[in-house]
């Protein structure tokens, strides 16, 4: 059986074309419309403080900035995830970085404002920013360090280790939603669920750099990785310095979603389908998986966010359960049509 | 210029596999690597590969340790074609056996994509090129995987150093027709090209047709070692692998064995 498939070029420009229109179409929605034409306006400079200006510059800009820099470091992730567990199935919370990083905020959330009550700790401060970023570093290099063998990294080892330290990490938010008040409890789930709500312009800033080189240090390991699809042994006789790539692998996803993880909360399923997606139509090579990944997970974050932002109106819905709502659907349509080949 | 072991033993779960191996190969010519199913013969290839390192004893290429040469410069010297291997996500035939170039990114030739276009029509799979390589079936998965070996060696080295194709059982599970196309192709590299071939075989009949020398393993240790009709004698077949049989000379004189 062949395989039809776009060419490498024609799918990242297919990706960047549904990223604008992803972009135009969560920048015109929302709880304070803008018009199509004036939008044009305003990105192509005709200064004048309408108050669509300043809503447009203060508050919806960060957050499509933020949804740009959290679909593509999820997508990215993802690919790196399953490039390196050579598995479809992989996706970045299987090395522990979301139920690091939930604990963290959980623990944040309920005992922090027991310890330390002058401190905000909702989504979007720096406390809980800094400690959830902490939290997923922490449980990510423990799950790495478990998985040290004589022989390296065992990637079987550290599936297991992730399974059972992502089981004792949501074990621990079980008991904080346990002991947790009504409000705290609220504000754990609205965590878990992921919102963009919290995009201030220095964290976008900060995510999106870092975001922005965990894209491009990923770049760099493409064709290591479509060798590493032949098994680690095979991918070792042709030079690939596989401990390197793991090791790269973990960092780059660590850092991503770390950040992207600690500034919107757990945003599910982007760096699951991302990938995929890019393998059905575009094929298998790393170098068109990595960089289409990051663009079709930034342009699935801002479609849901649009649609999050308007369905309820005025209330926000949160933006995991939308991209659960809208990805698990496409998904499966992309199954159907591609049935044979999965 | 030799790829060599001296003394080298493996051991694995507390199990000795290799008991002190020393065999010296030299380029240019086909080494059968033969013996019953838990001789070793694997295990000696993935030293041989540096996949493996031995727990006592040295592998030595032209004389220095394997493992010092570092995996992208023996990756430049010798290509290997696994037993078997899945292969992750769709990638196609070709794909794959361009994974083979891997090692030369850096330096590429003026034509790599025609490197592996002629590895491919080499092992009677360019047809088969577009398609995925997961739908294959094992015996065109193992053609590409030949080709990929192939690919990885295809030009001679600057300075002239030897090339290597270490293979095991590259013939397993290949029908009739290419298993002869194969070992025939191997040969070729071997004699034509002055590269080191050495792969592990089942059938001794192949591997008195096709192959210089043949090295014996028996119970993790080299039996006997020399050119292939020497070592393949009717009484040590009986001996190692208990089964009695016939010698006889083909047409054109080759050796063979009808087994009882």
């Amino acid at each position: 059986m062949t395989a039809p498939r776009l060419a490498p070029r024609t799918a990242l420009v297919l990706g960047l074309a549904l990223v604008l229109l992803a972009f135009m179409a969560g920048a015109a929605s929302g709880a304070y419309p803008i018009a199509p034409a004036e939008l044009l306006r305003m990105l192509t400079g005709g200064v004048q403080d309408t108050p669509a200006q300043l809503v447009f510059l203060n508050i919806r800009l960060p957050r499509l900035l933020l949804g740009v820099a959290a679909g593509a470091g999820l997508g990215v992730a993802g690919a790196l995830m399953q490039g390196l567990f050579r598995n479809p199935l992989a996706d970045p919370g299987l090395i522990g970085i979301s139920s690091g990083a939930a604990l963290a905020a959980g623990v944040v959330i309920v005992l922090g404002t027991q310890w330390f009550p002058a401190l905000p700790h909702t989504l979007g401060s720096w406390t809980l920013m800094l400690a959830a970023f902490a939290g997923g570093l922490s449980v990510t290099l423990l799950i790495y360090l478990f998985a040290q063998g004589p022989s390296g990294t065992h990637i079987g080892l550290m599936l297991l280790a992730g399974v059972a330290v992502n089981a004792v990490a949501a074990a621990g938010l079980g008991y904080l939603n346990f002991i947790a008040t009504d409000e705290q409890l609220r504000n754990i789930q609205f965590w878990l669920l992921g919102s963009l709500g919290g995009a201030r312009w220095s964290a976008v800033a900060l995510v999106a750099a870092l975001v922005a080189v965990a894209c491009t240090a990923a770049l760099a390991w493409a064709r290591p990785l479509n060798a590493i699809a032949l098994g680690e042994a095979q991918a070792a006789l042709l030079g690939v310095n596989v401990e390197r790539v793991k090791r790269a692998a973990v960092v780059i996803t660590a850092l991503a979603v770390g950040a992207v993880t600690a500034t919107t909360g757990i945003i599910g399923f982007v760096g699951l389908i991302a990938p995929h997606w890019v393998r059905l139509v575009a094929g298998p090579d790393h170098r068109v998986v990595l960089p289409g990944a990051a663009l079709l997970g930034a342009a699935l974050v801002l479609a849901a966010d649009a649609v999050a932002r308007t369905v309820a109106q005025p209330a926000e819905l949160p933006l995991g359960v939308l991209t659960a709502f809208i990805g698990g659907p496409m998904f499966l349509l992309m199954l159907r049509r591609f049935r044979s080949r999965v | 210029m030799t790829l060599q072991c001296v003394d080298a033993r493996v051991s694995a779960g507390g199990r000795e596999l290799l008991h002190g191996i020393t065999a010296t190969l030299r380029p240019g010519r086909f080494t059968a690597i033969l013996g019953p199913n838990g001789a070793g013969k694997s295990t000696l290839l993935s030293l041989l590969s540096a996949q493996r390192r031995p727990d006592a004893g040295q592998v030595l290429l032209d004389g220095q340790p394997v493992q010092a040469l570092g995996a992208h410069a023996l990756a430049l010297r010798r290509a290997v074609m696994p037993q078997e291997s899945a292969v992750a996500f769709d990638f196609t035939a070709r794909e794959v056996a361009e994974l083979g170039r891997y090692p030369h990114r850096k330096q590429p030739t003026a034509d790599e994509a025609g490197i592996v276009e002629q590895a491919l029509a080499a092992t009677d799979v360019a047809a088969l090129a577009p398609r995925i390589f997961n739908t294959l079936s094992g015996g065109e998965k193992a053609r590409v995987h030949l080709a990929r070996a192939l690919a990885q060696v295809w030009a001679p080295l600057p300075g002239g150093a030897a090339r290597w194709l270490l293979l095991d059982e590259p013939t397993a599970a290949l029908d009739l027709a290419h298993q002869h196309q194969a070992l025939r192709l191997l040969r070729g590299w071997a004699h034509g090209q002055g590269v080191g071939v050495a792969a592990v075989l089942h059938d001794l009949n192949l591997a008195l047709r096709y192959a210089d020398d043949a090295l014996l393993l028996a119970h993790g240790e080299a039996a006997s070692h020399g050119p292939v009709a020497e070592v393949l004698t009717a009484e040590r077949i009986a001996r190692i692998w208990g089964i009695g049989c016939t010698p006889v000379r083909t047409g054109d004189g080759v050796l063979q064995y009808f087994f009882n």
